[in-house]
């Protein structure tokens, strides 16, 4: 029961650091530019689509990885610059309008040239394996080195939110932004380069995910909605609340998806148990959101209600 | 589109009555249909047009909240669901009432939009479409866990339902106009709805909440009560929706299906009413037509929308703006 | 006829203090002007008495009723109603729908789904009849957004007017307001006198020493003297404090 809860706990904690990858880019495009950007998925499908495409060229996970970067910084900018610096000023219903016309443009260009069927990416071989846990337990050295990547990529941004120029407009830009105009700031040339680096670290999330994922048209779906989910409750700008509420997200979804029906037992007979635990099982995140955001609407870290 | 919309701005009134003349043409053209598809001898479209009048309900409950209450609700979808769902749910337990199903799904409606509308309300913009979307996908979730009803296969059903003990609906044609009779009656409603004194708060607050609460209204019971009316009315299009698939499917409650809905409420003119009746059948028409043109049909329908958001002067909103029909931020 | 009784108002945005300790006693009847320099807090003020804004300490009442944690729809239905610095309306609606909505806010239930509101002659007369009293009644079928500045003015005054005040807290009434049309617009809210406790904001001296009985003066969110207007205007902290501004003189 121990090492399940270990393994499991682990598993939520890398889906989390993937989840803040993508919801790190997501919160700063609302939060500085009040833009909602339903397509944001697209990208973490895209990256994943891009690496498995160049993994698959070169023969090489590595040279994949080196070659997608600059593949998803070309997406981003090529993204902003043809339509989303068109939305900044419009109503959030054009915005929903348009972007949501982008994630059907995406998802069935992805069919077009790729295929339906699911693509899969090789584990590099350095990485493959696991290592002994405690006990019996062992744990594949790829995930953990997600994990690793991941928190280095948060350490990062979180320096340069915090301790940068650039992160200091960002900061200004998420709580006024017409401070940031007032210094003198071309706010456009900061709005291209906060949504090109949004897009990077989606597509960078799947990137790191495609050799333990299979590579398909559906997989940017359902992280946008828990990337929403997370954006909304660690508070919308935040990078400090996207971190804890990617954390606190993915380890319920993990966690309780598996323990929920396990302690549910505890309280109801084995058959009612299974029944509630199957619906609870899912619906957990919507819950922790719906609570969160009962008692406080802005989420944990947001200054805008 | 742009014949039941393009009405001068003036007052509310005259402005309304043109509306309504525009949908008694539309009710007109409908119950036409029928008859018309069965003398070109492909009844097939009875069937579809069904499915359109169906979502033409709900694209006309959602414009009750979206284009009168300024409220971007990304979870309609959700009712359809449970409209749909009520229908399975109950005739599993041999009820086939359609008065019956109709009234298990708006009070699952209900329930879930008191709820939910209750803590999405605490919020706005950015915030309230998200939360409304991500309440729509646990929606979607639960139905997929329930297994008993087939989870992500959708549950068939074995016959349509009665109406008062009479199975009318057996028929296509029956079932049209029933749909198309429900069509009317909830247009009457929504209506009727906007013209009252109820309407008009609702209306006022989407021009100006900080006004409404300076002359003593508070804003959040409106939405609220408006946000539950606009949710069970959902659930009728999703009651006749099962029955016109005779299958129910958590598909239904995808949240592209949201934003189909929010398409055909834009498309055919947000705070009109009338509008989203011809914009739920301009949309599937459109589907309809890129896909038999196209396997790929999504991906026009994509560009069209990108496009008409991109290349209208300010977007569809601002071309409404001009209109005196609705508001935009700042 | 009621009063208005303010005790150790505060209010703070991070270090600054726009409202400090600020108590005001308004007489019932009584039209009492705050007046002060331009960022006095004055609609800091007002938003706080309004239920606009949240206070960070003191009390508010009207009459005996402590309406310090109501918000400010709550407020309106007890009787203390706001008119904006900025005109604040409902720009697709007509003149007579803005003030109808107000006249809608205490006449039964807002809870009615059908029944034409248009037609509502309850509604219709009284919301017209407030028109009246601020000089817009021919200007009633007009849309909101098509009217003057002047004729905006105006309408914030019917709309205060329809919600049935006792204490009515108007926030600058003349605001960009010239000439002839302030004097009759003086003139008219002279007419209220009398009939329900005022709170007003101007910026305008004439206007101010034309309507009230009082004066208190704001500065840096303190109120610095109360009086009758003419001992305020002599009064030399009062002078210090406006050193440079010649309205006063």
């Amino acid at each position: 029961m121990m090492n399940l809860f270990v393994l499991q706990l682990l598993n939520g904690v890398q889906l989390g650091v993937l989840l803040f990858l993508i919801a790190a880019g997501l919160t700063l495009v609302f939060g500085i530019m009040d833009v909602i950007n339903l397509a944001h998925g697209v990208l973490y499908m895209v990256g994943a689509y891009l690496i498995a495409t160049f993994a698959a060229a070169t023969g090489n996970f590595w040279w994949g990885l080196l070659l997608m970067l600059p593949a998803a910084v070309l997406v981003g900018m090529v993204l902003e610059f043809v339509v989303m610096r068109r939305l900044y000023a419009r109503s959030h219903l054009d915005q929903v309008l348009a972007t949501f016309g982008l994630v059907m443009i995406a998802s069935e260009a992805v069919k077009m040239i790729w295929g339906t069927s699911p693509l899969s990416v090789p584990m590099p071989e350095i990485l493959s394996g696991a290592v002994p846990l405690m006990g019996p337990l062992k744990y594949p050295v790829y995930r953990i080195a997600v994990i690793v990547a991941g928190l280095a990529v948060a350490v990062g941004l979180f320096v340069l939110v915090n301790y940068t120029r650039v992160g200091m407009l960002l900061r200004a830009g998420a709580t006024n932004r017409s401070t940031v105009s007032a210094l003198g700031v071309d706010i456009n040339r900061l709005f291209s380069v906060v949504f090109t680096l949004g897009a990077v670290l989606a597509c960078l999330a799947g990137a790191l995910v495609a050799p333990i994922l299979s590579v398909d048209t559906g997989m940017g779906e359902s992280v946008l909605i828990l990337t929403f989910v997370v954006v909304v409750i660690g508070g919308i700008g935040s990078i400090k609340g996207a971190f804890l509420g990617a954390l606190l997200v993915a380890i319920v979804d993990t966690v309780g998806g598996v323990f929920g029906p396990i302690w549910l037992r505890q309280i109801l007979d084995p058959a009612a148990a299974g029944q509630v635990g199957r619906v609870l099982g899912p619906m957990l995140v919507y819950i922790l959101m719906a609570v969160i955001l009962f008692a406080k609407p802005a989420g944990l870290f947001g200054r805008r209600a | 589109m742009s014949d039941l919309t393009a009405t001068a701005p003036g007052r509310a009134a005259p402005r309304m009555a043109g509306r309504v003349k525009a949908a008694i043409i539309l009710f007109i053209l409908f119950a036409l249909m029928p008859p018309l598809a069965s003398a070109l001898d492909d009844p097939f479209y009875v069937l579809i047009g069904t499915r359109i009048l169906a979502y033409a309900i709900a694209a006309l409950a959602l414009d009750l909240i979206l284009g009168y209450g300024a409220m971007v609700s990304f979870g309609h979808a959700a009712y359809l669901g449970f409209g749909s769902y009520a229908v399975a749910i109950l005739s599993s337990y041999g009820i086939n009432d359609l008065g019956l199903q109709l009234l298990f799904g708006i009070t699952l409606s209900a329930v879930f939009a008191l709820i939910t509308g209750a803590i999405s309300l605490r919020t706005q913009g950015v915030y309230f479409i998200m939360i409304t979307l991500a309440f729509g996908q646990m929606a979607f979730f639960f139905f997929i866990s329930l297994s008993a009803y087939g989870g992500d296969d959708g549950y068939g059903l074995s016959e349509r339902s009665t109406l008062m003990g009479i199975d009318i609906l057996q028929s296509d044609f029956g079932l049209y106009y029933v749909t198309l009779a429900l069509l009317i009656a909830m247009f009457v409603l929504c209506h009727r709805i906007v013209m009252s004194r109820f309407g008009r708060v609702l209306t006022g607050i989407r021009e100006n909440p900080t006004r409404m609460e300076a002359i003593g209204y508070s804003p959040f019971r409106y939405q609220l009560t408006a946000f539950i009316i606009s949710g069970c009315i959902t659930s009728v299009a999703g009651v006749l929706l099962a029955n016109q698939a005779q299958f129910v499917s958590p598909a239904f409650m995808s949240w592209h299906r949201s934003g189909e809905l929010i398409v055909m409420v834009v498309l055919g003119g947000v705070g009109t009413l009338t509008g989203p009746i011809g914009g739920a059948v301009a949309a599937l028409l459109l589907e309809e037509w890129l896909g038999a043109l196209s396997e790929h049909w999504r991906l026009w329908f994509g560009i069209f929308l990108v496009l008409m958001v991109l290349f209208s002067p300010r977007g569809i909103t601002g071309v409404l703006e001009r209109m005196g029909i609705v508001r935009t931020r700042q | 006829m009621t009063g208005l009784d303010v005790k150790n108002l505060s209010k703070s945005f991070g270090a600054l203090k726009v409202t400090d300790d600020v108590s005001l006693r308004v007489e019932p009847g009584e039209v009492h002007a705050i007046i002060g320099p331009n960022g006095a807090g004055k609609t800091t003020l007002i938003s706080q008495l309004s239920g606009q804004l949240a206070s960070d300490a003191g009390s508010v009442s009207i009459g005996d009723r402590d309406i310090t944690h109501l918000s400010m729809p709550e407020r309106v239905k007890l009787g203390l109603a706001r008119s904006f610095q900025i005109t604040s309306i409902l720009p697709g609606f007509t003149a007579l729908e803005n003030v109808a909505l107000a006249v809608q806010a205490r006449r039964g239930s807002s809870f009615r789904f059908f029944g034409n509101v248009a037609g509502e002659a309850e509604l219709n007369e009284a919301a017209m009849s407030a028109l009246a009293e601020a000089g817009l009644d021919d200007r009633a079928e007009v849309l909101a957004k098509s009217l003057s500045h002047g004729e905006h003015r105006r309408l914030e005054l019917a709309i205060a007017l329809a919600t049935d005040p006792k204490v009515l807290l108007l926030d600058e009434p003349l605001a960009g307001v010239g000439g002839e049309d302030a004097e009759a617009f003086v003139s008219r809210l002279q007419t209220f006198k009398g009939r329900f406790t005022m709170v007003l904001i101007e910026h305008d001296m004439d206007a101010v020493f034309a309507l009230a009985d009082r004066v208190s003066v704001l500065v840096y969110g303190k109120l610095i003297a109360t009086g009758k207007p003419e001992d305020v205007r002599s009064d030399p902290a009062v002078r210090a404090a406006y050193l440079g501004e010649e309205e006063v003189a």
